[in-house]
């Protein structure tokens, strides 16, 4: 795998009580990538960071967290990790700052230091306000900010966030991204496990779909789109002109044309069509009045692949029924 | 496998914060307070009782803490019956606590290694168990000085701080298993009824069922029961069962060190009985060798209790 990698794992499993958890899967997050990992609730996402950080037992496989073995030498790979459990707690009695102080402290930060970094990853995540107020006055979204401070505080090169923005409002979440987008702009990897899959695709550079403990599917989203949807890209035009709708179907990659309205059409591509499709309209001297591309939706994709997946099985049982 | 760095890496840190937790908390000013009244009434009851006795008595200071005046136990029986509770009440929910708060996953994703939690726990918890017991400890000889008026003499003072040492292990027993049991339970409540359950029985019905098995083992022989003498074997076999318990074992530690013209710990046997004065107080390393025993006994388990916890602990599943 390449230089680059900074977690890298291969045929990593997880067996508990004879049943695999996470099965032989093998992947690789480069510096300064947003990885996602999807999948359904017991899929296994939660198993693997465990294993990436060492905090519970690899029962086979191989893997590398920023060069080191989390299995062997856990101390280095915690030392420049940073991990936002799914459910983070904090001392509830304790100010959010000396929250910090105590990780700072366990971490072996300098006193001098300490106070500079705490004050900074506060500051970073909206918290510098509240940072004496008791942790027990904190909402759910203040919570996950201060673990994200943690991380910031740590000096991470990889941040791990499981699940992230589970049970945020909307705005929470449009804040916790834009704090995980910074962890990206300054080269820190980030390995994240969600289901509100619009907001992955916003932020993932790649996604592994997980499902039953294998990863399905990985990928950019657009890589992805295309294996499932075979295409993915909707196009809708609005525009007048006879025989636009011809005209239109035969550009390459275009796979289908349907009329949506008086003057307005829908394509089905595979690619991005919107500057031929509008070189079209004005070749024929129509009037463009809209023109608009709906991406492969992550959220698209994940219920095509189940439902397929769904469907193979029935298939596979019949079949199997046929031959019996 | 060799593991890298420290295994007590972070342990100085875990332990002054939960040292800090303690002595700030709420329950060790409730613990503390019902100590210190408890033992304050104790050595009213002993500072009468000796006031009212005329005898002459060499270690005068040390009844202070063995008399007792009806209807209150001594302050010794006291300590033995309270030190149990403030270390279970110390320790019944040290780790599963964390994992309720959803800490434990965030703090061990730090570079530490769950010995130095589990261990920085311990030791938090034994030293606020020692703090209070010191504080309490000065309270008593302070008050026996201006109550009593006796200045102590060098021994009875070395006697004392011996007594609050085995005290400070007999806590730590408590402590291990207490902090055994918020291992084994997710949660506290659980692990404080069964810890505290596993004290009643040890403190009130395992004195008498040890006399009850030892009967069963070792039959009681007519012989000696017709001239109204216990058997030696049935009485022996009591004492072997009565010492798996703590308890027993602080106590005879306790007569040991507190009562200097302690010979003997269990049955005493007419050989130990040959040459020696009846009375004749022992010197304080004769008696350190009689209690010797028992204390090694109590500190193994201590670390027998540890152990057990610890490899539990490091096989558990860090999600709650
Ligand atoms: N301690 C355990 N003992 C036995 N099985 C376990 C244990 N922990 C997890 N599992 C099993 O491992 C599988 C994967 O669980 P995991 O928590 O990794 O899933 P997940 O993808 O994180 O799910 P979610 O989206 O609900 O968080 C599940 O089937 C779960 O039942
Ligand atoms: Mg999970």
């Amino acid at each position: 795998m390449s230089e680059q990698a900074v977690i890298e794992a291969k045929n990593l499993t997880k067996v508990y009580g004879g049943r695999a958890a996470v099965d032989h899967i093998s992947f690789s997050v480069g510096r300064g990538e947003i990885f996602g990992l999807l999948g359904p609730n017991g899929a296994g996402k939660t198993t693997t960071i465990l294993m990436l950080l060492g905090l519970t037992d690899i029962s086979g496989g191989e893997v590398r967290v920023v060069g080191f073995d989390p299995a062997r030498e856990p101390l280095s790979v915690k030392r420049r990790v940073g991990y936002l459990p799914d459910t983070v707690g904090f001392y509830d009695q304790m100010s959010a700052a000396d929250n910090l102080r105590y990780t700072a402290r366990l971490i072996g930060f300098k006193k001098a230091e300490r106070e500079q970094k705490i004050a900074a990853a506060l500051d970073r995540v909206g918290l510098a306000e509240q940072a004496e107020k008791r942790v027990a006055t904190f909402s759910r979204g203040m919570r996950q900010r201060l673990g994200l401070a943690e991380i910031l505080m740590k000096g991470a090169q990889v941040a791990i966030l499981d699940e992230p923005t589970t049970g945020l409002d909307p705005h929470a979440t449009s804040e916790l991204l834009g704090v995980i987008r910074g962890f990206k702009a300054e080269g820190v990897s980030v390995l994240l496990s969600s289901h509100m899959l619009e907001r992955v695709q916003s932020i993932c550079d790649r996604v592994a779909l997980f499902s039953g403990g294998k990863i399905a599917l990985m990928g950019t989203v657009a890589e992805l789109g295309r294996e499932i949807l075979g295409g993915g890209y909707v196009v809708d035009i609005e525009a007048d002109g006879a025989g636009l709708a011809e005209r239109l179907a035969l550009i390459p990659g275009v796979s289908g044309v349907e009329r949506t309205g008086i003057g307005k059409l829908r394509l089905q591509a595979d690619r991005d069509v919107r500057p031929e499709a509008a070189a079209e309209v004005v070749a024929m001297q129509g009037r463009l009045k809209f023109l608009g591309v709906q991406e492969p939706s992550l959220d698209t994709i994940y219920t095509r692949y189940f439902e397929r997946k769904a469907e193979q099985a029935v298939a596979s049982k019949n079949g199997a029924r046929h031959a019996a | 496998m060799q593991r890298e760095g420290s295994a007590f890496a972070g342990l100085g840190v875990v332990t002054l914060k939960e040292l800090s937790d303690h002595l700030t908390s709420v329950r060790m000013r409730v613990l503390e307070w019902l100590v210190v009244l408890v033992a304050l009434a104790a050595l009213y009851g002993a500072i009468q009782q000796i006031k009212d006795t005329t005898a002459e008595d060499p270690f005068l200071f040390l009844r202070l803490f063995t008399i007792s005046r009806d209807p209150l136990p001594s302050f010794v029986s006291f300590i033995s019956f309270l030190v149990p509770l403030m270390a279970i009440g110390l320790g019944f929910d040290a780790v599963n606590s964390e994992y309720n708060r959803r800490t434990l996953s965030r703090i061990l994703a730090q570079p530490i290694y769950r010995d130095a939690l589990l261990f920085g726990k311990f030791l938090a918890g034994l030293a606020t168990l020692a703090i209070s017991l010191l504080a309490l400890w000065l309270l008593v000889i302070g008050l026996g000085l201006l109550l009593v008026g006796i200045p102590p003499g060098a021994e009875e003072i070395g006697r004392t701080f011996l007594f609050l040492l085995i005290t400070i292990i007999y806590a730590g027993v408590w402590l291990a298993l207490a902090m055994l049991f918020s291992i084994l339970f997710r949660s506290a409540a659980t692990a404080a009824l069964v810890t505290l359950g596993i004290w009643l029985f040890i403190t009130f019905i395992w004195p008498v069922l040890a006399g009850a098995a030892a009967q069963i083992i070792m039959p009681i022989d007519p012989r000696y029961a017709s001239l109204g003498l216990p058997t030696p074997g049935t009485a022996e076999a009591e004492h072997i069962l009565a010492r798996l318990s703590p308890t027993t074992l602080f106590a005879e530690v306790v007569v040991a060190i507190l009562d200097p013209t302690t010979r003997s710990l269990g049955p005493i046997y007419l050989s130990q009985m040959q040459g020696a004065v009846l009375g004749a107080p022992l010197p304080i390393g004769e008696s350190i060798l009689i209690a010797w025993p028992q204390t090694v006994a109590m500190i193994a388990s201590v670390i027998l209790l540890f152990v057990v916890g610890y490899v539990i602990f490091q096989r558990q599943e860090v999600r709650a």
